[in-house]
């Protein structure tokens, strides 16, 4: 078997990457542990580049095991920029609240190979075996804070749903399996189309939806993330909500729509109720929140229930929008959660009560988390408006009711999120004293805040790429 | 194959595996045994892909090879998850899933 080594550039530099920061951790003294993060840094962004680099590069390889293709490219990017801003924005919070642990960057670089192995799979093992060490990498970081019994638990929470989940999952693939015949993806789908099918398939598609349902926390598989985003280190739960889910997406759109298209009819109906659950309970139950952690993890919840609504459609223009949601999102959540982590270092308290007057104390925290709020509920003239519009444009015929939804329930999040922003700006602080915040975290709020305020106001050259992509994902 | 077996009987045991793991998994209390049940599921799985294999691809290994990465996989999950109940006992001298409740599950 011919193995094409320059598709897999980026994965091999990962990997390289995540144990050489292991080793060298283990040889340098202790004290000069917290230089790590800014080697995992650096390396982030060579590897970046790398997969910048190598987007015109197209194929497969490992005998169709491995996937390359603009789609999968452009998950890749969007994982390492997520991973990029974790290492980046969370610095100070992660010294002074986790630890300087050597292993901690080198399992935020694993899971991260985890996820690109994964979005890059192009049959049942490889998706597994991305999926699992994206998994057990997030569970190492979830309860990284041993001391804390909060982080410990939402550490065994994850783990045993995350196990179960698998387990549904895996009995899902070897049902598909049974019914083709094959693991290759490509192959499953010519299967479908010479006739294969029955009872065992559509059985084996259902576990497949809840077993990814829970990866991405769709309604009614939501119930981990609430408590593992609130336990986990606000870091990792940056990462968990970015990351993780557009990977999950990724591969999601590629055994569905990728794969499955053949009996379309059998799952359609199933996601898109999935989805109009999502966005029903999550953003009802982020209304009476009052810890920021768990209001954001519903608000996921929801935000999970719009991207499905461009798996629904299944079409070009459906997987065009999950891809520039997929990218605001990582954006708008990553600044949200950096103001929550930094916000946390100074007053250390995650309730909305304590954030009373902010405005005053740290105005650009408060006007970030402003501006990624209301991206997220979808106010026109920022990012999350142009990428609900594209997701909503793709399933305008054939699904008004769930366009309709989508709207009625975007209407409430703004509700909730809006709560935050009165308790910011109109309340008095109760210690007036400005909050100075650390540059790195500066410099990611700004980034965050440019790139949804830019691609509200000029989303072609994203949307554009995204389109492309789109389309070498239905012809490669 | 001349032994008379076929491919439902295989199925059957996996489904019936499977279910009880998923009703251990649902219903103890304990933190081992919700992990013995997703292991019992995790079985039911590889036995899964180890039939189809004998009776759809005999002359490609797919699916014995899917459950020894499985396998593999498996034991480093269960490994995590002592490590994070022996974390967990040294602190709170429990095992029981309902003491966890520092989270509103």
């Amino acid at each position: 078997m011919n193995i094409d080594f320059s598709l897999i550039t980026t994965e091999i530099a990962l990997a390289i990457l995540g144990l050489a920061i292991f080793t060298l951790g283990l040889i340098i003294p202790r004290s000069a542990r917290k230089g790590l993060g800014n080697i995992a840094l650096l390396g982030l962004i060579i590897v970046l580049g790398i997969a910048v680099y190598s987007w015109p590069n197209q194929g497969e390889t490992l005998g169709g095991m491995y996937i390359v293709d603009h789609f999968s490219s452009f998950f890749k990017i969007v994982g390492l920029v997520a991973a990029i801003l974790v290492v980046f924005g969370f610095r100070r919070y992660v010294a002074a609240n986790v630890g300087n642990y050597l292993e901690y960057y080198s399992t935020i670089v694993f899971a991260t190979l985890g996820m690109i192995v994964m979005i890059s799979a192009g049959d049942f093992i490889t998706l597994y075996l991305g999926l699992e060490l994206m998994t057990i990498s997030f569970i190492v970081l979830v309860a990284f804070r041993s001391f804390d019994v909060k982080s410990l638990e939402a550490g065994i929470k994850y783990l045993l749903l995350a196990g179960m989940s698998s387990a549904v999952l895996l009995y899902g693939l070897s049902l598909v399996y049974g019914a083709t015949g094959t693991i290759l993806f490509a192959e499953v789908a010519q299967s479908i189309i010479d006739g294969s099918g029955g009872l065992l398939l559509i059985i084996g598609l259902v576990m497949l939806i809840a077993g990814l349902g829970f990866k991405v926390s769709a309604a009614p598989f939501h119930m981990w993330s609430p408590d593992v985003y609130e336990g986990a280190p606000t870091s990792v739960t940056a990462f968990l909500a970015t990351g993780s889910k557009a990977a999950s997406f990724a591969i999601l759109i590629r055994v569905f729509v990728g794969s499955l298209t053949g009996i379309q009819e059998h799952w359609v109906m199933l996601v898109a109720v999935l989805a109009a659950l999502s966005m029903l309970i999550g953003n009802l139950i982020a209304i009476p929140q009052t810890n920021i952690k768990r209001m954001l993890a519903y608000s996921s919840v929801a935000q999970a229930g719009y991207i499905m609504v461009g798996i629904v459609a299944a079409s070009q223009s459906g997987v065009k929008g999950v891809m520039f949601y997929s990218f605001i999102y990582v954006f708008a959540t990553m600044g949200a959660f950096t103001v929550v982590a930094a916000v946390y270092n100074k007053i250390k308290s995650d309730e909305i009560a304590d954030y009373a007057g902010l405005a005053q104390r740290a105005p650009l925290a408060a006007t970030v988390l402003l501006v990624c709020m209301l991206s997220m509920a979808g106010i026109p003239l920022l990012a999350g408006f142009v990428g609900k519009f594209y997701l909503f444009m793709a399933i305008v015929d054939g699904y008004m009711w769930l366009v309709l939804l989508g709207l009625i329930m975007s209407m409430v999040s703004v509700y909730y999120y809006l709560r935050v922003v009165l308790v910011m700006f109109r309340d008095d602080p109760v210690d007036p004293t400005p909050l100075k915040m650390e540059t790195s975290v500066t410099i990611t709020l700004l980034i965050a805040l440019g790139v949804t305020v830019f691609l509200g106001i000029y989303p072609g050259p994203l949307s554009e790429i995204a389109n492309t992509a789109a389309q070498s994902f239905f012809t490669p | 194959m001349g032994t008379g077996l076929n491919p439902s009987y295989f199925i059957g045991l996996s489904a019936a595996l499977f279910a009880i793991g998923m009703y251990g998994a649902l219903s103890k209390r304990n933190i081992i045994s919700v992990l013995i049940s997703i292991e019992l599921m995790l079985c039911a799985v590889n036995i899964n892909l180890v039939a189809f294999n004998k009776f759809l691809t005999p002359d490609a290994f797919l699916g014995q090879i899917f459950a020894i990465f499985i396998i593999t996989v498996a034991a480093a999950e269960v490994g995590l998850g002592l490590a994070l109940i022996i974390a967990i006992s040294r602190r709170r001298e429990t095992n029981n899933l309902d003491d966890l409740n520092w989270l509103r599950w």
